[in-house]
Order: C-alpha cells, then structure tokens, then sequence
C-alpha cells in the first residue's frame, strides 16, 4: 500500500516536503492508518515522527488529515482510504515536525471557556445530585477528547485562531453552560458574547462532519446562541 | 455583579440584528410578491400608486435600512476574516460605509420623490 506523508524537520528541512512509502500491510498486520504509521517507523524509517499513546480513539493523540479530511489514525481503517494515502499534518496549526503540530492555539481557546464546573453554593456533604434528565443533556457533550480534529477543519479557526475558540471549545463550554449544578451561566454566556468567540461559527459543519467520536460541535454553537437569546428575552 | 449577553460586547447584538433584519426584508419581497400576483399588468400608474402611499414609503425604507445594516455586518465580518493588513482592512470597511450610506440616501430619495 503507498503512502505519501508529510515531512518537515525544521532543525534540517528548508520546507515541507512529501515522502512516498509503500508497505506491505498484510505482512506488518496493519488495520488502522496508525498501524502502517508504526510499521513504517519501526521497519522503514525511524526518522518518522508522529504522537499516539492509547491506539483506540481515546486519548486523542493522533489527530491528523489523511486524504484531505481530518481524524484519528489509530479510528480509521486503511480500506476507507483510496491510495496513495496522503498524511498530513492537521491544518491551521503550526508544525513541530512531520505529524505533529502545536496545539498550543487549541489549548488556549479551550482555558479560555474555562472547562470546569462552577457552583457558588456552599458543597453538600455527599454530592451534587442531578435529575436522569439533567444528566441527559451532558449526552454529546462530555465525550470529546480534545483531538482538536474540528477546531482544525474550521475555516473559521484558521482565519482567527486566536479570538474564535473554535469547535472544541464551544462544545466544551456547552457542556458546562446546561450542566445543572453550574451557577456561572449567566458569566458564561456574557464571556462568549463578542463578535468573535462563538459568532464567527458560520455555520461550515466541517466539525461535525470530521469528529471521529460522532460529537456534534455546530449544534452545540448554535444552542449557546438560543440560550444567550433566552437569557436576553 | 454578574455580567449579561447584552451589556458585553456586540457579538450577541449584532448576531440578533442580523436576523431580525432577515425577516423584516423576507415579510417585505413576501408582501411584495402578493401584491404582483394581486396585480398581473402593473405598469407605471400602479407602480405610482402603490409608492406614493405615506406608510409603503416608510415601510420601504426601514427595509432598505435593514437590509444596509444587514449587509454592513456581513461585509465587516468578511473583512476581519480574510483582511489581515490593518490598513487595506480599514479603506475597505470605510468605502463600505460611505457606498451604503449612499444608497439608503439614495433610495430615500427616490421613494419621496413620488
């Protein structure tokens, strides 16, 4: 199977370049595109460079566009993919070498929703206790992993990545504006109403269309928006 | 204190003008478009007539401005998107105002010259 993946060694490299490999997969036993990553780096090129940990879609790590659309290598199957599968880096963000970009625009955007719960009220002996359908509307929400595949599919996050939070970190700041026990909504809301945090969302459903955990961020958006209307009227 | 959507920044205000603007224009080409269907052959004496009522005026105006505001949003929006050179950006922004005030005073002079 051929591969053409993208190279840049900053230390070395004048600019990026594409790199052809052709591995045999049935003989390395690959599934997943990061199987024939790690083959390639284990048997062909160790110069390679890439980040994976958990190989099973749940740490996150290895966000990457492969044949132009943006997932986790260790989630999709080498028989989704036409050949030569090009591998490169996740756009929008600036490359540290080959596969791995900083994520440092992404992490800021997502402190800035400060993704934790906030609750003035005096804590309870036990626990804070929600309704089935209060924790119903978490469902959707809780399970991003911070891949950052949709803030990187978002044109809109390519033109400002530094005053649109993006995808990710809306659907974060969702999960905390419904959660029940969080007493800073009206804080929240307020904090995302300029013109860049959440309306330069245009709508593009590149997000929703890449999530490799099957989230939905443009709906997520577009409930921050109904529930800022809701806290006006 | 605790802050509110609406004492914070434009974003939210703007988003709100947007659509509501979006509706006005839409009852308006609707309303419109009843009246051509009402009156298949409209020439000029109905033309005339239907714009020299006071309120067709008034009505034609505040969709104009709507629609100017709803397209300087817009148009603000494209500029900080893709125009990065600061300076490019505000000669742009600016010759957006100056056309759209242009024409909502063009067109109110239009309508009150029937």
């Amino acid at each position: 199977m051929r591969f053409s993946i993208y190279r840049y060694n900053p230390e070395k490299d004048q600019k990026p370049y594409m790199q052809e490999y052709d591995i045999d997969v049935k003989k390395y036993n690959c599934h997943m595109v990061l199987d024939a990553l790690m083959a390639i780096k284990n048997f062909m090129d160790e110069t390679l460079t890439f980040r994976r940990s958990c190989r099973e879609g749940v740490c996150g790590s290895d966000g990457m566009n492969m044949n132009g659309k943006n997932g986790l290598a260790c989630t999709t199957h080498l028989s989704t993919l036409k050949e030569p599968i090009v591998l490169r880096p996740l756009p929008g963000l600036p490359v540290v070498r080959d596969l791995i970009v900083d994520m440092s625009q992404f992490y800021e955007q997502y402190d800035k929703v400060k993704p934790y719960l906030q609750n003035d009220k005096p804590a309870p002996a036990k626990e804070r206790l929600q309704s089935p359908e209060e924790r119903a509307k978490l469902d959707g929400l809780y399970e991003c992993i911070l891949c950052a595949c949709c803030s990187t599919a978002c044109p809109s996050f390519w033109w400002n990545p530094d005053k649109y939070i993006g995808p990710a970190g809306l659907l974060q700041a969702y999960r905390f504006i419904v959660d029940s026990r969080d007493t800073a909504t009206e804080t929240r809301l307020a904090d995302l109403a300029d013109p860049f945090s959440v309306f330069r969302c245009r709508g593009i459903m590149n997000c929703t269309d890449v999530c490799p955990k099957g989230l939905n961020p443009a709906k997520a958006i577009s409930e921050i928006k109904l529930e800022m209307l809701e806290h006006t009227v | 204190m605790v802050k509110s959507v609406l004492g914070s920044n434009q974003g939210f205000k703007e988003w709100l003008i947007q659509r509501l603007s979006a509706i006005l224009m839409t009852i308006y080409v609707i309303g419109l478009v009843i009246f051509l269907m009402l009156h298949p052959h409209t020439a000029y004496y109905e033309w005339h007539g239907l714009f020299g009522h006071f309120w067709m005026k008034l009505a034609t105006a505040l969709v104009f401005l709507a629609l100017v505001y709803h397209a300087w949003i817009g148009m603000w929006t494209i500029f900080t998107d893709y125009i990065k050179i600061v300076w490019l950006n505000w000669l742009l922004q600016g010759m957006v105002v100056v056309g759209l005030i242009a024409c909502f005073l063009e067109t109110l002079q239009i309508l009150w010259s029937v």
